[in-house]
């Protein structure tokens, strides 16, 4: 079941996305919902999609109990802002972020995390 | 030689759409290049319930309505841009992005919008996101059963605080003045709800904690007494201003940062149009945006035609 409506390809399950993680070096997920702190992050998402194509990128909904795996990851103690993202390399947790996200933040941890 | 534009927009929020929507559909080559989200403050916003024609819309579907509209009337757009140099004074304007692609247009509407305010103080850039807030609709359900502290005086503030209090456990809100400038009934609904209480004439000065927000310094202005609030949140609604620094010394900006306008919204410089919540201007939503934004483009496209 999709909860969310952006261009984003979105990820339904915690084995879908683990299969995701596990089959590509670099994947950057944006766990949100439709709300104004979620929507830039998305938009910048698919801005940078061509720009990086040596990145996946993935939208979850926060509101899908199977993106448990994201909220309760250890990287997220604390977060208290929409949206989460993560940014996994190589199967590991490389950069978690909470809240909004301009696209000089986003490339900043594209570049440093998921070179 | 590089292409020029009948007409440049600098700014995807609701007056820079509807502008484009205008001039695209009036048949002038437009460009619309945004630093932002496409759509400005409409996305912030949840749902927007009093624009006329629609019963109820999501601030981000009208939005993408806007941008539709733009695209489908021959607008080129070009969102999350960065713009370092501006030369607005020429007959023919033009702007230079950080990467070096420069654009040219025979006319420009600045639309820029706004952004909410932040109290600048220390502690804020480590807590956002993990205690501090702007958004009561992204992140209230994160404070349950928790304790709050809402900043402002405002409508936004009183009513936000109203709605955290269904999460909450209780709500203190800090407010600068003696008094609201809330309306009266939005007042009157903070004031008689008893998880409610307030702190009159005073202001945050520090936001403290380890890995979460754990409380705040708070001033009082009258007496300079400073406290300390346990809080497991703050939310900030101290209104918006004006996104017009990179305008400084390129064209007139008023004390409160804002561009006057006339009633065509022409600024000082001939062919540089201004619209939204950017101008001098009352009332700031989203309709007297694309009232703006309206105005600007038709003032634009006769400055094309006639040179006026």
């Amino acid at each position: 079941m999709n909860y969310l409506r952006t261009n984003i390809q979105e990820v339904e399950t915690a084995d879908e996305l683990q299969k995701i993680i596990n089959e590509n070096e670099n994947v950057m997920v944006c766990c949100g919902r439709m709300g104004p702190m979620c929507i830039p992050v998305y938009e910048i998402m698919e801005e940078l999609e061509e720009e990086y194509e040596n990145v996946k990128f993935y939208s979850m909904g926060f509101d899908n109990p199977e993106s448990v795996v994201i909220r309760s990851a250890p990287e997220c103690r604390g977060f208290m802002g929409l949206p989460f993202t993560m940014y996994y390399k190589n199967g590991q947790v490389a950069k978690a972020t909470t809240s909004i996200q301009n696209m000089t933040q986003v490339k900043e941890n594209l570049d440093n995390h998921l070179a | 030689m590089d292409k020029i534009f009948d007409v440049m927009i600098l700014g995807a929020g609701a007056a820079g759409l509807t502008a484009g929507i205008y001039t695209s559909r009036g048949k002038l080559d437009t460009l619309i290049l945004s630093e932002g989200v496409t759509g400005g403050q409409m996305v912030l916003t949840n749902e927007i319930a009093n624009y006329p024609g629609v019963d109820t819309i999501k601030g981000y579907e009208l939005s993408a309505i806007m941008k539709r509209q733009a695209k489908n009337f021959g607008c080129t757009m070009k969102a999350n841009v960065k713009i370092s140099k501006y030369r607005l004074s020429d007959e023919v304007k033009s702007v230079e992005l950080e990467d070096g692609r420069m654009f040219r247009a025979k006319a420009v509407i600045l639309t820029p919008g706004g952004r909410p305010r932040s109290l600048d103080i220390p502690g804020e850039k480590e807590f956002e996101g993990r205690g501090i807030s702007y958004c009561a609709t992204c992140d209230a359900d994160f404070f349950r059963d928790k304790r709050l502290v809402v900043v402002g005086g405002g409508n936004s503030a009183l009513e936000e605080a109203v709605t955290l209090t269904h999460f909450a456990s209780h709500v203190t809100i800090v407010h600068q003045f003696e008094h609201f400038q809330a309306f009266a009934h939005a007042v009157e609904e903070a004031e008689k709800n008893p998880k409610i209480s307030f702190i009159m004439e005073s202001e945050l000065r520090a936001y403290i904690g380890g890995e979460q927000l754990e409380k705040v310094m708070i001033e009082n202005l009258k007496t300079g007494e400073m406290r300390e609030l346990e809080t497991d949140g703050v939310f900030v609604f101290i209104g918006y201003q004006p996104n017009t620094e990179a305008f400084n010394g390129l064209i007139e900006i008023n004390e409160r940062g804002e561009f006057p306008v006339d009633q065509a919204m022409k600024t000082n410089l001939p062919g540089v149009f201004a619209a939204g919540d950017c101008i001098a201007k009352r009332y700031r939503q989203v309709t007297t945006s694309v009232s703006d934004g309206t105005i600007a483009a038709l003032s634009a496209i006769e400055y094309i035609r006639t040179g006026k």
